[in-house]
């Protein structure tokens, strides 16, 4: 409703001459780094995954910071950048920070929304995993966006009862043996595990990246998922769709996060998940609003939830890694052997085989020219697949 | 004042009719308006350029996805049309004809009792109900009959849909038919038709005006729906309203989203314009 007034507003042609100019004068005040954290402003508006702000470590923030947290939890990605865009995009004044996942930063970079945060006033910024300092989902021509703050493998969860024997790899969720008894989730950005897929398997494709598709490329990945979808139950919309459906044995295997398989198996489930190499992975970046009303809190939020404890009780509370490995220490001291469980203790070699989310855009990372296809294009594929 | 009455009809009809026009034309003037945009892939930004590339898409017969959608949306909608219709009417003929104003009572409680829980709640209960190894499937395993397993499905839909709108059949049809003087049958019975004679020739005749306005509220309501496709529907469920919600969160591509959208409001036009012709709107 709201989006549809603004429309109507620019239609009148009236507020839309003057808010141009204005636009520009922002844009461009809005450059230059801040080189410290000054004051905090009292409060910090975030849109965030849900439990991203956990009680448990952001208490201690708000004592220490006197900064009082606003949360917004989001359902998905596409929420999430549309709460981003709401009110004129940018925040809209009023939101400070977004937990966004690869699938979603790139948009808000490109978008607009959001801007260049100096990574020398968050002290572990520089303990970070290597692939986590400058990533391309954060990271645009040494820009940083942002700053990584967790990340996770996509994982195979399976039904130990009914799938026997264990599901191997990837390759059991395209093959007909579970015919209706298959999730995967409803986001466009499967087609990347479909072509990651298709990377391994059929190398006459020539796929470089699963993020950065050419026409055929993103053909042939439709057409697999085009004779996987009568195989599937359903394609799964939230997390907890999927835990209910494998709750009541309406599915027996499918593509998920370790939280779904943290919260079957706490649920009692005979639940068990697997991470076959090479695999798609999401990772989180907390990004500044480009209106962000609370910049001095925001700089303190992203300092504080990167340090190795919060690191540590975040990754725990959720099920996900840690970016910053000094958190390792920490992590079993909560919860024995959890450092290796959430696979924080890997060679760099483990973290090459995970592809992470990613905006698709026009520009092909791996050749010149703009032949790939943009998130627009696959979210056309999505719903020419799934509708 | 008093003595000038087209002062007062100003005042009375004024704030209305300003809420009506800003508020509702202004609304879909500007959905109308904004379909005939587009939006920048890259940078997610509206182009204020006119063009029919919106409905290009949706109407291309070389890649029929929206079309397709569309009438899976129109061909639902219509089934749980039909389905509530059924349902309604001999609930709504014992309601009126038969029943004490005792039992009356205790039955419009009983329709409109779901009414009372929310919306998700009923929808996420079946899924319950549905779901493998659920109260439907149970059920039917106690009486031998093999398991329906038509969870996430379309079937699942039609079911769920059927049974969250059928209040708004059952209260038209009820309404049309209490209006009917009992004078009219004896006058039937007199003149020697039986019993399905007077159904067919002076009951659902009076009565279609009420069934016909029950329908605008099934049919539009399941149109519109978004949340039982996501929740109940299966792999082959998407409806028009999902896809204007993917569209506006993923791209911020509006005036597609927009373009989407001006086909449940032109379906509804049709519908309205034949729903009047047959008298609905004076049984509403």
């Amino acid at each position: 409703m709201k989006r549809i007034r603004k429309i109507h507003v620019l239609v009148l042609a009236l507020v839309a001459a003057l808010l141009v100019p204005a636009a520009g004068v922002s844009r461009g005040n809005g450059t230059s780094l801040p080189t410290k954290i000054g004051k905090g402003e009292g409060s910090l508006n975030l849109i965030e995954w849900s439990a991203y702000s956990d009680p448990s470590f952001a208490n201690k923030f708000e004592k220490q910071t006197g900064c009082t947290i606003h949360r917004k939890d989001a359902g998905s990605s596409n929420e999430m950048v549309a709460l981003m865009r709401a009110g004129g995009g940018g925040g809209g004044g009023q939101y400070d920070l977004v937990s966004a996942s690869g699938d979603a930063s790139l948009r808000l970079i490109y978008g607009g929304d959001v801007q260049p945060v100096n990574v020398n006033l968050i002290p572990s910024w520089k303990d970070f995993l290597p692939a986590f300092k400058s990533p391309a989902h954060n990271t645009v021509k040494g820009v940083h966006y942002g700053v990584s703050v967790q990340w996770g493998p996509n994982t195979l969860i399976y039904n130990t009862q009914k799938v026997k024997p264990a599901p191997t790899g990837w390759g059991d969720i395209y093959s007909g043996k579970y015919k209706g008894k298959l999730t995967v989730p409803n986001n466009p950005i499967q087609i990347a595990d479909a072509a990651l897929y298709l990377e391994q398997t059929k190398p006459s494709l020539g796929i470089k990246d699963p993020y950065e598709l050419t026409k055929s490329q993103l053909d042939a990945t439709v057409s697999l998922l085009k004779q996987q979808k009568p195989l599937l139950k359903r394609y799964w919309n939230y997390a907890t769709d999927e835990i209910t459906s494998f709750k009541n044995g309406d599915v027996w295997m499918g593509a998920g996060w370790p939280y779904q398989t943290l919260q079957l198996q706490g649920a009692k489930a005979p639940i068990k998940e697997i991470v076959p190499l090479p695999t798609t992975g999401w990772a989180d970046t907390w990004m500044l609003a480009k209106k962000a009303p609370h910049p001095n809190c925001a700089y303190m939020w992203m300092k504080y939830v990167t340090t190795p404890q919060v690191e540590a009780k975040q990754a725990l509370v959720f099920g996900e890694t840690p970016v910053n490995p000094k958190a390792c220490p920490y992590m079993n001291k909560i919860e024995a052997g959890s450092c290796a469980k959430y696979h924080l203790n890997e060679p760099a070699s483990y973290y090459s085989k995970i592809k992470f989310w990613k905006t698709p855009v026009a520009q092909c990372g791996w050749q010149p020219g703009n032949d790939c296809m943009d998130y627009s294009a696959w979210q056309r594929a999505w719903t020419e697949i799934t509708g | 004042m008093w003595r000038r009455p087209w002062l007062k009809a100003i005042g009375l009809l004024g704030p209305p009719t300003v809420a009506f026009c800003v508020v509702y034309l202004g609304a879909l003037a500007a959905l109308l308006v904004s379909s005939f945009w587009t939006v920048n892939s890259f940078t997610g930004e509206l182009v204020h350029q006119w063009t029919l590339d919106n409905y290009r898409i949706i109407f291309s017969l070389s890649d029929p996805t929206y079309l397709r959608i569309a009438g899976r949306t129109i061909g639902i909608a219509a089934a749980v049309t039909i389905t509530d219709a059924l349902l309604a009417f001999p609930l709504a003929y014992f309601m009126a004809r038969v029943a004490t104003p005792r039992l009356r009572g205790l039955l419009f409680i009983m329709v409109v009792l779901p009414l009372w829980s929310s919306y998700l709640v009923r929808i996420y209960a079946w899924q319950t109900i549905l779901s493998g190894g659920g109260a439907l499937d149970w059920s039917l395993g106690k009486i031998g009959l093999p398991a329906a397993n038509i969870a996430y499905s379309n079937w699942a839909m039609w079911l769920v849909f059927s049974y969250v709108w059928l209040p708004f059949m059952v209260l038209p049809v009820y309404g049309a038919l209490e209006r009917i003087p009992h004078s009219y049958i004896e006058a039937s019975r007199d003149l020697g038709a039986r019993g399905s004679r007077t159904l067919r020739s002076v009951i659902l005749p009076l009565a279609l005006p009420g069934i016909v306005a029950g329908s605008i509220f099934t049919f539009s309501l399941t149109l519109g729906d978004f949340i039982t496709p996501l929740l109940i529907g299966g792999t082959n469920s998407t409806f028009i309203g999902n896809v204007v919600y993917e569209n506006i969160g993923i791209n911020a591509n509006v005036p597609f989203a927009a373009a989407l959208a001006t086909i449940p409001v032109a379906v509804m036009g049709v519908y309205l314009v034949i729903a009047r012709r047959l008298g609905a709107f004076d049984a509403l």
